[in-house]
């Protein structure tokens, strides 16, 4: 008995029990209690997704192509546009439906982005402005990035069901982090004496944050989009488990099946993938010094026919 | 320059700054004469960064405020358009209470009625150079036609035409600070604060950028606060100077003033070395007639050298040149006095030729 005490008393761990899983696994009946409440912004996430989806895919794949690659052009220069033209081609030929997953795969990863903009941007601004925000903030993006996602997994498929819609839930979930890191980081690492002759000049703090932080933040915030593009493509495979078609899914599969042909092209297809919006997004956050100062307008495909036009005008 | 009756057009009025949570604390201590700042710091964990500055500035009027870094004076004129709070005091600019403003009303003064220049430059990255010119206008709404072709004269005055379309990374330091005087003048505020506007730059450019600034001003006449570091700077440039010391004000005066009278030995000590022969006038180094006439007889005043009370050192040393008379002032047909060579040469060295120069004369 006193052997047990002092056992209990240099390892209170074992023997108490607070019942914290069991408690936590409320949260499983939270999420099938409130489904009905979730019902619009799920029917609206859905109905963008298969938006997005569909278009991609009612495109044929060589205008798809082509209109990927003139985005690497304007985005980034001539260069990489040749290089992403060189990678869609081996992915399109990786399997005859190699393209159509790909299609698939990016409107899932596009929407991820497009709502983790919408969240993360007003969300990395004010943390950038207020300390307090950030070091709430803070804790809780950490969790967000390193908690594994199958702990989310079944929570979210409890409240919305499986298919895309959580898919892209997970995926923000995970890939949000840094976008809201990094533009709190640019924001705060603006240069202060630019901002005091903004306002020594009379501008409103609207119109600092407009015309002055967000513009000299923009290279940290690509850098973050950049990063948040990259976990978003990270999580198909996971996202693939809650039945989100695409290359993760092939890859699943595969590995299913002991596949390990079919896992190399799904692999190989999101690596291609990565690849192409990496370089793509890095584009965007070169300076402008490095393009000759030019207006983004003024260089790429659309600056030649801008040029066209204004020699025929 | 006095300021005759006229409110001026930037009264600073007991202005304190002390930096700090017990502030008020601090100043209500300082001004009952309890605490010095050595204690303020170690009681009460604040610094006083400016304590009871009080100075008026005329219209036109260049005023240089000049101390070493640290002296408080760039936060002193911040002060001026409230881009810091003072903790005691008030700023008025022409009458009316900048602390007092919405601020709606101060966002108006500032893009209006004041413009401001800094050391660093302070230019937007990802703006051009006119962009950054025209700043001042944009903020206020106005159209962009118009905005251009402000910013169009306002780079041309200061030298940088064909520069407009050019990023401030393309530019040398003399040229951004081009630019930041441009953008300061764009939106033709009528008073300039200037934060050691050409310190960050090399010799030669300062000098050449001072130039382009009393030409500007010459012409404009915009009542200017100037900051600097540099007392020959402040002589050339200003009408009066004040000097400031851990964030008080130990004299001002004009430049002949500071120079020839400093009020204690920290401004003697920054006077020492700067030369007097194009601030001190005749009259200061002047005997009476009477005076001269009781040591050296009677003499015909008729072949000497004449000059005005007003003439600078310069000027009376090339009329001392090749004569061995001594210098006659007079203002109009009244003899003011006389200047000997003595005096002459004791005014160069910065002594008062009541000194040990008039035992020689005896």
């Amino acid at each position: 008995m006193a052997d047990e005490k002092t056992s209990n008393w240099l390892n209170p761990f074992e023997s108490v029990d607070l019942k914290i899983a069991d408690h936590s696994d409320g949260i499983k009946q939270w999420a099938i209690e409130n489904r009905e409440a979730i019902q619009p912004f799920k029917i609206f996430l859905d109905g963008v997704i298969q938006g997005i989806e569909r278009a991609f895919l009612a495109t044929p794949p060589l205008v798809m192509l082509a209109i990927i690659v003139l985005i690497a052009w304007q985005a980034a220069g001539r260069r990489t546009a040749i290089y992403v033209a060189v990678a869609l081609t081996v992915l399109g030929f990786l399997s005859p439906e190699a393209w159509s997953l790909a299609m698939t795969t990016l409107a899932i990863v596009m929407a991820a982005v497009i709502l983790c903009v919408i969240i993360g941007l007003p969300v990395g601004i004010f943390a950038g402005k207020s300390d307090r925000f950030e070091a709430v903030l803070r804790p809780l993006l950490d969790t967000m990035q390193t908690i594994p996602a199958f702990v989310y997994l079944v929570p979210v498929v409890m409240l919305i069901g499986i298919g895309n819609v959580s898919g892209v839930l997970v995926t923000v979930i995970f890939a949000l982090a840094p976008l809201i890191r990094l533009t709190s980081l640019g924001i705060r690492t603006v240069n202060p004496s630019v901002v005091e002759a903004a306002r020594a000049f009379g501008a409103s703090p609207s119109q600092i944050m407009f015309k002055v932080e967000l513009p000299m933040a923009t290279p940290t915030i690509f850098a973050g989009l950049n990063q948040t593009i990259m976990l978003s493509l990270s999580m198909v495979v996971i996202a693939s488990m809650i039945s989100v078609r695409g290359l993760g899914n092939e890859v699943l599969r595969a590995m299913g099946r002991l596949d390990a042909g079919k896992a190399i092209v799904g692999g190989l297809g999101i690596v291609i993938l990565a690849i192409v919006l990496d370089r793509i997004t890095q584009g965007l956050n070169q300076s402008r010094r490095e393009r000759g100062h030019r207006h983004w307008w003024q260089s790429g495909p659309i600056g030649l026919i801008t040029n066209l036009f204004h020699k025929h005008a | 320059m006095d300021i005759q009756g006229e409110e001026p057009v930037i009264r600073c009025d007991g202005v304190w700054k002390v930096f700090g949570a017990k502030a008020k604390e601090a100043i209500r201590a300082v001004k009952a004469g309890e605490l010095n700042k050595a204690q303020i710091r170690d009681k009460l964990d604040c610094v006083v960064g400016v304590s009871d500055a009080t100075f008026s500035v005329g219209r036109g009027e260049i005023f240089c405020i000049m101390g070493l870094s640290g002296s408080g004076k760039s936060t002193l004129i911040r002060h001026i358009n409230r881009l810091i709070e003072p903790t005691d005091g008030a700023i008025y600019i022409e009458g009316r209470n900048v602390n007092a403003m919405s601020a709606t009303e101060l966002r108006r003064i500032r893009a209006e009625t004041i413009g401001m220049v800094f050391q660093n430059m302070a230019l937007m990255p990802h703006r051009n150079v006119r962009d950054n010119v025209a700043f001042a206008l944009e903020v206020r709404g106005i159209a962009e036609d118009k905005r251009r072709a402000v910013a169009r004269q306002a780079i041309e005055a200061v030298e940088l035409t064909g520069w407009d379309l050019k990023y401030p990374d393309e530019l040398s330091g003399g040229m951004q600070q081009r630019v930041g005087l441009a953008r300061a003048i764009a939106a033709n505020p009528s008073i300039l604060l200037m934060d050691e506007p050409f310190s960050a730059l090399d010799p030669l450019i300062r000098h050449q950028l001072q130039g382009t600034f009393m030409e500007l001003s010459a012409e404009l006449h915009k009542t200017t606060v100037f900051i600097t570091h540099d007392l020959s700077e402040a002589i050339r440039i200003g009408d009066r100077i004040a000097i400031m010391k851990d964030g008080v004000l130990v004299q001002i005066g004009t430049p002949e003033e500071i120079v020839t009278n400093p009020v204690d030995d920290y401004v003697a000590q920054f006077v020492g070395g700067i030369s007097k022969l194009d601030l001190v006038t005749a009259a200061k180094v002047m005997l009476p007639l009477e005076q001269y006439r009781q040591t050296n007889g009677s003499t015909d005043t008729a072949n000497w050298p004449v000059a005005r009370p007003d003439d600078k050192l310069n000027t009376l040393v090339n009329l001392s040149i090749g004569t061995a008379h001594p210098i006659l002032v007079r203002d109009g047909d009244v003899v003011a006095g006389v200047v000997t060579k003595d005096a002459l040469l004791r005014g160069i060295q910065g002594r008062d030729h009541a000194g040990p120069a008039k035992r020689e004369i005896n």
